[in-house]
């Protein structure tokens, strides 16, 4: 059933290029990576990672002081950008604070915390003291801390379905505002690199010593990065020239804790869902960004399902290669360059991709193009068989 | 706001004390229930899954496979709806100790079962469920924040949903700022409409404020040891027949419920 469309009336992303869209957009619209070694895991590993600059070097306001640790200092600086905090308090100013949800995908929540706990316990084999602070030892700790940021008070949840968590979360936002439990939503997401992920995905050998090269013949794994990100979605009528959420879906693979379904299966029920609650037929889809990890598995399997879908109208491109895979952040950084692809008719180049997979159609784009883009999907794959396509149009686009 | 008005038909429950909501109903009439074996048999999960899968896994797939046998649902076209406060503790705690001392030599099996979605995860994979799955956590609100949830894709998909909520008991110190002191986990099958397995609906409402449940001992005892065992109060409610209690939802609001069963007997 096609669902009414929502405005997406806010939007900021945080990469490692750069704090806020403006530096989003310039990277990608000059091919410029983000990528650098690893200099960041507690004992060597080499790598390249996708690290946010300034993030240390940020400091919460005295009044959220308990809540410190490096995730939710990515957050605050996620919040600063793009005038996000101030679109968020004139909402909560039209609507109340407690009709507002605060829906936020996480992977890793700021387990780097616990991490460090446990690199420096005290002579008793406990949590220092000043890390007792049980709020951030909890997958919660950053919808918690952001409640407290943005001064919220509406119904809260944390998503944290791996590498689809931040997509998930504009599909619970929409259902709320339907059912009228909200009058609009604060979504996104934040991971911070940290020990757990790097050595995790170390040990899985998912990691490429080389900056990851999605869709490439070559490939041989992913980088990992953070980011933060976050969007406001209201009713439609309120907003008519902010871009809007068409239609989402969702899908369980049934397959494997870590490795896609062979065929894409959860993958092409979500895109099909997406597509149905869009009202959209494949053809209309001008730009795909793509999950696209740089794994061997995710990009044939992702690849052929792009093949077998759309015709070479629709472009389609993976920015891993710019900002690394950002984990449970990565559904609204993608979220947000699908935005932004449609807002400045961008379609950013698959970075990475020097020798194209031969698996690759021609909906690929290698290189960055121009062209008016009207409707935009972005897919997310996560651990657990766990798939999400999410479909973005501009203002006054019908299908 | 008006109501949003769900079904039950199916309710799962494991905890050291307590091997399914029978053995509740039992407690609450003054009887002493012979408790469950150490670990849950979560029959669901093939004998190599079984295995292979931790603490956090067998106890969400035991309650979970519980409350879709009692439902009479087909477990492979459920929606699913997993929460929990903190995961799974002691592969957290593994995690942290090996990350501390050695890093390289974190094993790859428990990190991808260190995942929040692990558990739905292997659900959906012993069920062959291709149907949508969602995993959150809400600290202390995990339970009323993943009703409402769970409420809110029944209505608007308008077709049941299999919900869980479970914590493992804390480990190690991680387990002295958690303060799990032991498992519990619940799960309950919710529909949009009036079935031949319904045997309780559900009025739910959002209001600001947090109001307290007055519980029979030792059930005071077992929710303060756990926060998926807030749900104690509407588990008492579904035994009791009628009633009304208040699930935190987040930091600022209660879930009001009021239960109202349609089947006395409910599942003996």
């Amino acid at each position: 059933m096609p669902i009414t469309p929502l405005a997406v009336t806010a939007y900021t992303a945080t990469s490692a290029l750069g704090a806020g869209l403006a530096a989003q957009f310039d990277a990608l619209a000059h091919g410029r990576s983000g990528l650098r070694p690893n200099d960041i895991s507690s004992a060597p590993l080499a790598c390249w990672i996708g690290r946010v600059e300034g993030v240390d070097a940020t400091d919460l306001p005295p009044a959220l002081a308990d809540w410190d640790c490096r995730n939710n200092r990515l957050a605050w600086l996620g919040l600063q950008q793009d005038g996000f905090i101030q679109k968020v308090r004139a909402a909560r100013t039209r609507y109340g604070a407690d009709r507002i949800a605060l829906l936020l995908g996480t992977s890793t929540a700021s387990i780097g915390a616990t991490e460090e706990s446990y690199r420096r316990l005290d002579a008793d084999g406990g949590f220092a003291d000043n890390m007792l602070r049980p709020a951030i030892h909890a997958p919660h700790s950053l919808s918690a801390f952001t409640a407290a940021a943005l001064a919220l008070t509406g119904p809260c949840l944390t998503v944290s379905t791996a590498c689809s968590s931040s997509a998930k979360v504009f599909a619970s936002a929409e259902r709320m505002i339907r059912l009228g439990l909200v009058d609009a939503a604060v979504v996104g997401g934040v991971d911070t690199l940290c020990d757990s992920v790097l050595f995790g995905f170390n040990a899985l050998e998912l990691i490429s010593t080389a900056p990851c090269r999605p869709f490439d013949a070559e490939r041989d794994g992913i980088s990992i990065g953070e980011a933060a990100g976050f969007a406001l979605l209201e009713r439609a009528d309120v907003a008519p020239d902010a871009p809007r959420l068409l239609g989402y879906g969702e899908a369980s693979d049934a397959h494997h804790m870590s490795t896609p379904h062979p065929e894409g299966l959860g993958a092409e029920l979500a895109l099909k869902d997406a597509l149905a609650r869009a009202a959209l037929d494949a053809s209309r889809v001008d730009y795909i960004n793509l999950h696209g990890t740089a794994s061997r598995k995710n990009d044939e399997v992702e690849a052929a399902l792009v093949n077998r879908n759309f015709p070479t109208t629709t472009r389609a491109s993976s920015t891993k290669g710019y900002t690394g895979h950002t984990l449970g952040a990565a559904g609204i950084l993608e979220a947000v360059v699908a935005l932004l692809a449609i807002e400045h008719g961008l379609v950013p180049g698959n970075l990475g991709g020097e020798t194209p997979d031969p698996d690759c159609g021609g909906s690929f784009a290698w290189h960055t193009e121009q062209r008016r883009i009207d409707v935009a999907l972005s897919n997310s794959f996560g651990f657990g068989g766990n798939n999400v396509c999410l479909a973005f149009a501009r203002a006054g686009f019908t299908a | 706001m008006n109501a949003l008005r769900v079904w039950v038909e199916g309710i799962g429950l494991w905890s050291p004390h307590l091997g399914d909501f029978a053995a509740l109903r039992q407690v609450l009439a003054g009887e002493r229930p012979a408790p469950p074996p150490k670990r849950p048999a979560a029959t669901t999960l093939s004998p190599n899954e079984r295995r292979r899968a931790p603490d956090s896994v067998l106890l969400a797939v035991e309650v979970a496979g519980q409350a879709v046998a009692m439902s009479k649902r087909d477990a492979s076209i459920l929606p699913c709806v997993f929460s929990s406060s903190h995961g799974d503790q002691p592969i957290t705690d593994y995690m942290c100790a090996t990350l501390a001392q050695a890093p390289a030599e974190l094993s790859p099996i428990r990190f991808h079962n260190s995942v929040h979605n692990a558990p739905v995860g292997y659900w959906t994979i012993a069920t062959g469920c291709l149907a949508p799955s969602i995993a959150v956590a809400a600290q202390r609100a995990s339970f009323g924040a993943g009703l409402l949830e769970a409420a809110s894709q029944v209505l608007t998909g308008q077709r049941p949903v299999l919900l869980v909520c479970s914590d493992t008991a804390g480990s190690g110190p991680l387990g002295e700022v958690t303060h799990c002191s032991e498992s519990f986990a619940v799960a309950l099958v919710l529909a949009p409409a009036a079935g031949s397995s319904s045997v309780a609906t559900l009025d739910l409402r959002l209001l600001a404020g947090h109001a307290d449940n007055p519980l029979p001992e030792p059930l005071v005892e077992w929710r303060r040891g756990n926060p998926s065992a807030t749900s104690l109060a509407l588990l008492a409610l579904l035994n009791q027949g009628s009633g009304r209690c208040h699930l935190a939802a987040s930091t600022g609001l209660d879930l009001q419920v009021d239960v109202a069963c349609t089947d006395k007997e409910l599942a003996e």
